[in-house]
């Protein structure tokens, strides 16, 4: 395995410890006192149990998802009230998660385990003359703590899977490789993801069974170890993480949504910026909608967004006026809606435009989407996660009057997979996408005019609005990238053999860039 | 002298059934009393309104001449021992960890509770070196034996028992009922003992209260009523024991 990818396991392990950690902490603190309750009142108990069932209905990461836009909520109402508001972003809305998910198997065997205690023991606590708190501490809870460490157990192994899925929201974790990994088609780094994560997963059950197993026998030394254990490995992973808490120099903060391009910009933007003498951060693998909330809340600095998808999600245009307009249009809007600045387009297009094998569009006579709209009952079509509910979908398909023989959504990596092996007759593609010429496909054309254009420009921050040494870094990128080197530097990181890393690849187009 | 326990018309009703019918009762120091009748004739309820593990819903119940009313329930439980059927130890505290819960709730120190648990275990006739185990590598016998001492540890006056032997086979019955009546006697306690046995109640009891249907119908020496009894319900619970009685006299005068 190649050591750039281990050189980020020691940060993105640290992060999946302390997230994973604080919200089984958390969601101790609450599920068990939660429990006790619970147990003691029958009238509570039925709610608690079905409300935390709830919760284990809905999928972690919808669940890690909901909670952005609540916190974000939150925010700004903190922020009209008391004139600052609090970062929703990353570690806060990921913690409230997974504390929530850790809860339901805590709170279940917490209940089991105390309403289990046998009846006569219970009575024998009373008639000795026990109170109410002496009967809980010192013989329900020591005789339901096996059940409930086994719960604790549960909740662990839960949170530390589930902690990978806290990298959309912006969190580093070991979820970091497994999403990177499945969008530059890189196994080995979606492998180290997985291994790393179960590995973790593994330790600490075993330790929290060494615990549980000690609370059992009452053996001090067993527990004692497992606990000991549970604290060096914390102390030992969450070590990296302490040279960063000391002060540093102000440093930035560069966004990327969840795909090649974006990674590669992102280190490209980085790359300058370092070159300057700055400190960068990157939060990669943002949702399209979060990264750029985020930005105007000031959580990252800049990022490149696609101008069609500013102008449809930020602004709600359905219109089309051309591609200078929807650039001047966002210019102002940006700025006076969210004090962003758009800097500049880079140069080139990342469209979404309707895609066939070559071979296919032949044989059919498909040149435009005109052509296509008489082939269509006959032929499936395949989007992205997000490309049927874009306006820009309902666009071409209200505009060339498309009606597909059947609708199919793929994670991008897969949607070009199903083109080669005939599962889709057409796709949703990227015309900056490496692929389109590797795998021979042609892009679809468009006479009227459905498709927004997709300039891509450079966001920043309204904090950043007036940073001389960002917009120095950023400078040279004005119009600096084409379309072919665009594709060129996509295809090096999403194919199959001589892959290379975003970085690397971020390096060579720096080295091609037109003066 | 105060009597150590006195009921003044106390009963007891769950959601307006009565259990308990108004009951007076007084029990002089140093008495062994049992408890009688079938099941649901409200005698575990009575005891149970001793110690306050129930609340009588109406009258009161005096404890060495003091209302219990005015005691919270912890501090009158742990000044009256309580044994029961199911014995009840703490299955995750060792033997005499067991013995010495009382000790431990009144805060005595750990020396004074070591000696006492010692003391205790020799009382009940159980080996010291028993105090180290757990419930569960117990005899029945010796489980119930752990639950006197534990009911005896911090010295009450007064012992309630639940159905004490109840589980026990009939040797280790006889055996620790014996042992239970040497303790009373060589304490000076005042015992009340919920027994279904009758003759068990006979064997050991200064005095019989027989009820039925919430309601105390006879009261008196075991040999008043071995001699007879107006109501035909008490008659009828005294012919077991009378015939018994009369086969061992048979069987001793030959």
């Amino acid at each position: 395995m190649n050591s750039g990818l281990l050189s980020l396991l020691p940060e993105r392990l640290a992060w999946h410890v302390v997230l994973s950690a604080s919200a089984l902490v958390l969601g101790l603190a609450v599920a068990l006192p939660l429990g006790v309750l619970a147990a003691r009142s029958p009238r509570l108990r039925w709610p608690a149990l079905a409300l935390a069932g709830l919760v284990q209905t809905i999928p972690s990461l919808a669940l890690l998802a909901l909670f952005y836009p609540l916190l974000l909520l939150l925010s700004n109402l903190a922020k009209a009230a008391f004139g600052h508001g609090f970062s929703a972003l990353g570690f806060l809305p990921s913690l409230l998660a997974l504390t929530l998910y850790s809860m339901l198997p805590i709170l279940r065997n917490t209940v089991a385990g105390l309403t289990g205690v046998e009846p006569a023991v219970v009575e024998a606590a009373r008639g000795v003359g026990m109170t109410d708190r002496q009967r809980l501490w010192r013989v329900e809870l020591p005789l339901a703590l096996p059940v409930i460490m086994a719960g604790v157990r549960t909740a662990a192994v839960w949170t530390i899977g589930a902690a990978t899925l806290s990298t959309p929201v912006g969190q580093t974790s070991l979820g970091d490789y497994i999403f990177s990994g499945l969008q530059t088609e890189n196994w080995a780094m979606v492998l180290t993801g997985c291994v790393a994560s179960a590995g973790l997963a593994l330790v600490v059950d075993q330790l929290l069974g060494l615990v549980e197993r000690g609370a059992e026998r009452r053996d001090r030394r067993v527990w004692g170890a497992g606990l000991a254990g549970l604290a060096i490995g914390l102390a030992v992973a969450v070590a990296p993480l302490a040279a960063d808490l000391a002060p540093r120099p102000s440093s930035y903060v560069i966004g990327a949504k969840n795909f090649s391009e974006q990674y590669i910009l992102a280190e490209l933007m980085a790359d300058r910026l370092e070159g300057q003498g700055a400190r960068v951060t990157r939060k990669i693998n943002l949702g399209s909608a979060v990264a750029y909330r985020a930005l105007a809340a000031g959580e990252i600095d800049a990022y490149v967004d696609y101008s069609g998808t500013l102008w449809a999600n930020v602004l709600g245009r359905t219109d089309n006026p051309g591609r200078a307009a929807v650039l001047d249009g966002l210019r102002t809007e940006l700025k006076r809606r969210d004090g962003v600045v758009l800097l500049a387009p880079l140069g080139f297009e990342n469209a979404y435009a309707l895609a066939m094998r070559r071979d296919r569009a032949q044989a059919l006579g498909i040149m435009t989407l005109a052509d296509l709209a008489a082939k269509a009952p006959d032929l499936t079509m395949g989007g992205d996660l997000e490309f049927f509910s874009r306006p820009e979908w309902a666009s071409v398909e209200r505009t060339y009057g498309l009606r597909f023989k059947a609708r199919r959504q793929f994670q991008p990596t897969f949607m070009y997979r199903a083109l080669g092996s005939g599962e889709a007759d057409v796709i949703s593609a990227f015309s900056s996408d490496g692929r389109i010429a590797a795998d021979g496909l042609v892009v679809l054309g468009d006479p009227k005019g459905a498709l927004p254009p997709y300039d891509a420009v450079l966001l920043i921050a309204p904090g950043r609005a007036g940073d001389a040494r960002l917009r120095k870094a950023l400078a040279g990128l004005d119009g600096a990238i084409t379309v072919e080197a665009m594709r060129a530097a996509n295809f090096s990181v999403d194919r199959d053999d001589g892959k290379v890393s975003p970085a690397q690849a971020a390096k060579a187009l720096a080295a091609g860039l037109k003066r | 002298m105060t009597d150590a326990i006195v009921l003044d018309q106390v009963s007891k009703a769950y959601d307006g059934v009565a259990v308990l019918q108004p009951t007076d009762l007084v029990i002089p120091r140093g008495q062994f009393v049992a408890l009688v009748g079938g099941s649901g004739a409200g005698k575990t309820t009575l005891l149970k309104t001793l110690n306050g593990l129930v609340t009588p819903t109406g009258g009161q119940v005096r404890i060495d001449g003091a209302p219990t009313a005015d005691l919270d329930g912890p501090t009158l439980r742990r000044r009256i021992g309580y044994v029961f059927q199911e014995v009840g130890l703490f299955p995750h505290l060792t033997v005499g960890e067991n013995i010495g819960v009382v000790p431990t709730l009144l805060g005595w120190d750990a020396a004074k509770i070591t000696a006492r648990t010692a003391e205790l275990l020799d009382l009940v006739a159980l080996p010291r070196e028993l105090a180290t185990r757990r419930p569960a590598n117990l005899s029945g016998g010796q489980r119930q034996r752990v639950g006197v001492a534990r009911a005896l540890a911090a010295r009450p006056s007064i012992l309630l028992m639940d159905e004490p032997f109840g589980a026990l086979d009939s040797v280790t019955r006889v055996a620790l009922a014996d042992d239970v009546r040497r303790l009373h006697d060589q304490l000076s306690l005042t015992t009340v003992m919920v027994t279904h046995d009758i003759a068990e109640a006979v064997l050991l009891a200064d005095r019989i209260v027989v009820m039925a249907g919430g309601r105390v119908i006879a009261d008196n020496t075991p040999r008043a009523l071995l001699a007879g009894h107006a109501d035909p319900a008490v008659e009828a619970l005294m012919q077991a024991p009378r015939r018994q009685a009369a086969r061992m006299r048979e069987i001793a005068g030959e």
